[in-house]
């Protein structure tokens, strides 16, 4: 159970952090400290097993039907990440704390923070293979909302877009990969999957699912060429960044290239793939990261770097190599961490990051300078801090991988130069910022910031030190457990010891060391230098030139599609059915009509039918004359809902009548602003021609229905039958199925109705249209409002009407009726009132606020709906009662009514917002002279 | 002896509805119309009772009182349109 808490503690506390900063920022803080904790605490049970070389692996049912189970393992390798996601999140908390403004009310960053850490814990935690690629996507969409944060700044949009482009198109390959391994290893448990490397290896989709999976893994360990989003995703606040780039987000990818190691690794596909991206990302990072100004920008670019540097050592394929990679993960995150936030404390003391203007900040803040100064040293693995160590290592590891090939110096001396780089840009980072003379036009003068703004980066950085100088004592178990976890076998005996005699890994770190210092001391000419080819890089200018390509083929292919009429839309759509039918009629030899006896016709349908056929062409010669085809069109609908009665659906034939009706008053409401007349537009030849497609495609579709209903089916419809009363409690099948078949689809339904009403209210809030002063006939309007015989006579109605409504609501379950007609009975009641008595009558006596009644229909549904898990059965599980009421007699009571009622509210609110907003369009655009009459 | 009544009330219903439909759509005018749709409204109820007396069955008249309800509503929205154009003041 606890790894489940792991990951739901942080995502569930999300929504309750964001709720809760209302009462105050420091509140927030404290929340999402103590969640975070607690999260960590939900973990330490389990924490111990990976030391005693065991796999915690937990599982629940999730969606048995497809053997997807929601299952969570803990390992070394998740136990090392959980530690870091937890770990350094709580110290961004604490840094998030004081380096957000005052004015920034916190529960929007920290439900983000909160949404983003569950998410990752979701991957590093994750069992089964889709799990964990719906974890990934969701740090996606996390991370977009947490780069976006200031979403009012232009570049934070840009970034968090780019970021979730990129992220979200590896995501999209992942997927990919992930099907065909699972196909391959018959599971999508890694358990299984881990067991099966051999027989994976030699599959011949091989190849294919290892470019898919690893194009996933480098988008969002921004490998080159996708390395671009990386520094643009700075835009985030620092804390972000500290949290993103350092020991979460971007290590994602390389957390799936350790995971995936012993399945994936030991392929010459995967060395040259996985090597060649690395190298590339390693140099080219390295190498931009020295020409920024930038502060966060260098870091940005150094992630980049370092995030090759530890692709490049698993694309070796070593064990060894491995154990340098993972280590490196480990001092990358707590260097990097501190660097960030180091950055985000000069940032907010200056004002500014450019490091052309932020110089000599030793004098103004020491402490916050020596922290600093720490990290960038472990950064550029300078001996006795923890960067060193895993620096070397992997100078040896590429060098020992390297020495059985021809042209085997070429790896060793290009990771030299990119050691080189290393070496120059966190000098720069030291020297410009620290020393290097005064500082230049600060916007304010810099301090020391508050203690605890600076304790989370001394946190990391007497971490970085410890590592450094004891790594046996410190991290060596830890690395070991996580080591056998990546390679799925005993880890290598390695040796984490500062010195280990005189041999080619100490002459590059000493060379890197040296030549670092001397490229800085050349910096003035070779910024010159780059300040010449700036803006000519590619990757990005790239991914804006195919982005540009893709929305302007989009726009064009939308063009093409949809030309904007909607008679060329209705064409198509006719004809390509048209053509399907045809291919499908001709295909069959079967004759159209089927062997079912026909039932004998009486006379009063036969009328009714032709009556129907006379109405419909009636229209279509009426149509210009709008409110003529209006009328028509409304006894069009009374003789459908006649045949519904006639056919056994009185349901149907019920809510036809209301809709009818309600759909009569919007037209009309519409029409108002609406010529009354249609212009004749079409030419004799395209009516032909429209007129022969319709006869088509009418003639093809009864033909169709001909066919079907002549001939004996089975449908779905006889299980209703047979288990709405058993099942569901009601004998009427069609309220059962609405409320308790299928209550899942009425819950979305009613969601939908009420965005939708909620929409339309906001499109029509304060649009106020000028109305016709004359009628269509040129006559002036009517100077009576409200005439008084009507509008006393439908006063009297209401009561009557409700209780109709209340009569057919409470029957819904046994016989036709149920809470949709219910509410749309309510409704036209009530429009009835706004009809005769005007808007200032009825909203004198009842709240025109639709939102509660909505809301709170919502509510009672799903509360509804919810009430079931409490007794342990499904969502929306319905439970029946029989009681007998005085009067009224034996009555049903099931659950399934507070659903209904449910439905009933938001009906009623929706039909109502939209009905009313429609007609206060217009309030007031011709008034009548006796307008005061309408409080009578 | 009520069969046959019934069915010759069939048969009236059915030729007021027809006539009802022959104002509907010669008109002339707007009112006209719109009276000739509240009288099918009426016929429609007329035809349903008739049907639940023909089968027996109480299961029409909820039918035929939504159309007697709702009917009406339709009825003034066309009207107040007329008068007003305004329908919702």
């Amino acid at each position: 159970m606890n790894l489940l808490l792991v990951v739901l503690v942080p995502l569930v506390g999300a929504g309750l952090t964001g709720w809760i900063s209302r009462f105050g920022r420091m509140k927030s803080a404290w929340m999402t400290g103590g969640l975070t904790l607690l999260s960590l605490a939900c973990l330490a049970p389990s924490a111990l097993a990976p030391f005693a070389g065991e796999v915690v692996v937990r599982r629940w049912p999730w969606i048995p039907e497809v053997g997807l189970d929601l299952a969570f393992r803990l390992d070394g390798l998740g136990l090392l990440f959980a530690i870091m996601i937890l770990g350094i999140g709580l110290l961004v908390v604490l840094y998030a704390r004081y380096y957000l403004p005052e004015r920034d009310g916190l529960g929007r960053f920290y439900a983000y923070l909160l949404l983003f850490m569950g998410s990752m814990l979701g991957i590093v935690l994750s069992e089964n293979l889709i799990q964990l690629l719906i974890f990934w996507e969701m740090t996606s969409l996390s991370s977009f909302l947490l780069i976006s944060y200031a979403y009012r700044k232009q570049e934070s949009r840009t970034g968090a877009r780019m970021a979730l482009t990129v992220t979200g198109l590896g995501g999209l390959a992942m997927l990919g990969g992930f099907l065909l391994l699972g196909e391959m290893a018959g599971s999508y448990e890694l358990s299984v999957i881990l067991t099966q490397g051999d027989a994976i290896r030699a599959d011949p989709l091989y190849t294919p699912m290892l470019v898919l999976i690893l194009l996933g893994a480098f988008t969002k360990s921004a490998q080159f060429p996708f390395h671009f989003w990386l520094p643009h995703a700075m835009a985030a606040p620092t804390p972000v960044s500290a949290y993103l780039h350092s020991a979460t987000l971007v290590k994602a990818g390389v957390f799936l290239l350790a995971r995936l190691f012993p399945v994936l690794s030991g392929t010459p596909e995967w060395t040259w793939l996985v090597i060649g991206t690395g190298l590339a990302t390693l140099l080219i990072g390295a190498g931009i990261a020295f020409f920024k100004h930038d502060l966060k920008g260098l870091l940005a670019y150094s992630t980049i770097s370092h995030l090759g540097l530890i692709t490049l050592l698993f694309g070796l394929g070593t064990p060894l190599a491995a154990v340098a990679a993972v280590f490196h993960i480990l001092n990358h995150a707590t260097f990097k961490a501190s660097l960030f936030m180091a950055a985000g404390i000069i940032d907010h003391e200056c004002g500014t990051r450019d490091m052309r203007r932020i110089n000599g900040l030793w004098k103004f803040m020491p402490y916050t300078a020596t922290l600093a100064m720490v990290a960038a040293a472990s950064m550029a693995g300078v001996p006795l801090f923890n960067g060193f160590l895993s620096k070397e290592m992997f100078f040896a590891e590429t060098a020992d991988f390297s020495s059985g090939f021809e042209y085997g110096w070429i790896l060793p001396s290009l990771v030299g130069l990119a050691g080189v780089l290393a070496v120059a840009y966190s000098l720069r980072f030291i020297h410009d910022v620290f020393f290097n003379g005064d500082p230049i036009d600060l916007p304010k003068t810099p301090q020391e910031p508050p203690f605890w703004m600076k304790a989370p980066v001394a946190v990391l950085v007497a971490i970085c030190l410890l590592v450094g100088v004891l790594p046996a004592l410190t991290v060596a178990p830890l690395l070991k457990i996580v080591v056998a976890a990546v390679l799925q076998a005993p880890p290598p005996a390695f040796d984490l010891a500062i010195w280990h005699g005189f041999g080619l890994p100490v002459v590059m770190s000493l060379i890197a060391l040296f030549g670092g210092v001397l490229v800085y001391t050349t910096r003035r000419p070779l910024f010159k230098l780059a300040e010449r080819v700036e803006g000519q890089l590619l990757a990005k200018a790239l991914h804006d030139w195919i982005l540009a390509g893709l929305l302007h083929g989009s726009a064009l292919a939308t063009r093409w599609l949809d030309s904007g009429s909607l008679q060329r839309l209705v064409l198509t759509l006719v004809l390509s059915v048209l053509a399907l039918g045809l291919v499908g009629f001709l295909d069959d030899g079967s004759p159209l009509t089927g062997p079912r006896a026909i039932l004998p016709i009486d006379g009063v349908s036969l009328f009714m039918t032709a009556m129907l056929i006379l109405v419909a062409t009636a229209t279509l010669v009426l149509h210009r004359r709008r409110l003529t085809a209006l009328i028509v069109v409304g006894a069009m609908g009374l003789l459908v809902a006649l045949i519904f009665v006639k056919f056994s659906a009185p349901d149907l034939a019920l809510t036809q009548l209301s809709v009818e009706i309600v759909t009569i008053v919007l037209l009309l409401l519409a029409l108002y602003f609406l010529p009354q007349h249609s212009p004749d537009e079409s030419s004799w030849a395209r009516r032909l021609r429209d007129g022969g497609v319709a006869i088509l495609a009418g003639a093809g579709a009864g033909a169709l229905t001909w066919s079907i209903l002549t001939r004996p089916f089975d449908s779905i419809s006889d299980y209703f039958l047979a288990n709405s009363l058993p099942g569901g409690g009601g004998s009427n099948v069609v309220n059962v199925i609405l409320v308790d078949f299928r209550g899942y689809d009425t819950l979305g339904e009613i969601s939908v109705l009420a965005l939708a009403g909620l929409g339309i209210h906001a499109l029509l809030k304060d649009l106020r249209l000028p109305g016709l002063e004359r009628d269509a006939e040129g006559r002036p309007w009517n100077w009576d409002l409200h005439p008084s015989i009507m509008a006393a006579l439908t006063r009297l109605l209401l009561p009557l009407a409700l209780l109709v409504s209340v009569f057919i609501f409470l029957r819904g379950h046994n016989q036709p009726g149920g809470g949709f007609i219910a509410g749309l009975i309510t409704a036209v009641a009530l429009i009835m009132q706004y009809l005769t008595n005007g808007v200032a009558w009825t909203h004198s006596r009842l709240s025109g606020n639709m939102y509660p009644l909505i809301g709170a229909g919502l509510l009672i549904a799903t509360l509804a709906g919810l009430g079931s898990l409490v007794f342990g059965y499904p969502f929306l599980t319905s439970a029946y009662t029989h009681v007998h009421w005085p009067i009224v007699g034996d009555f049903e009571l099931a659950s399934a009514m507070i659903f209904d009622l449910g439905v009933y509210l938001v009906v009623v609110g929706a039909t109502l917002l939209i009905l009313i907003h429609l007609g206060l369009m217009h309030q007031a655009s011709h008034p009548g002279p006796n307008q005061g009459e309408e409080s009578l | 002896m009520l069969s046959t009544a019934i069915l010759i009330a069939f048969a009236l219903v059915s030729a007021a509805i027809g006539l009802t439909l022959w104002r509907l759509l010669t008109g002339p005018d707007t009112p006209d119309r719109i009276l000739a749709l509240d009288t099918l409204y009426v016929n429609a109820i007329a035809l349903l009772v008739l049907l639940g007396m023909h089968l027996s069955s109480a299961l029409y008249f909820e039918a035929a009182i939504l159309i007697a309800m709702m009917g009406f509503v339709g009825t003034v929205a066309l009207c107040k349109y007329l008068l007003r154009g305004d329908i919702i003041e």
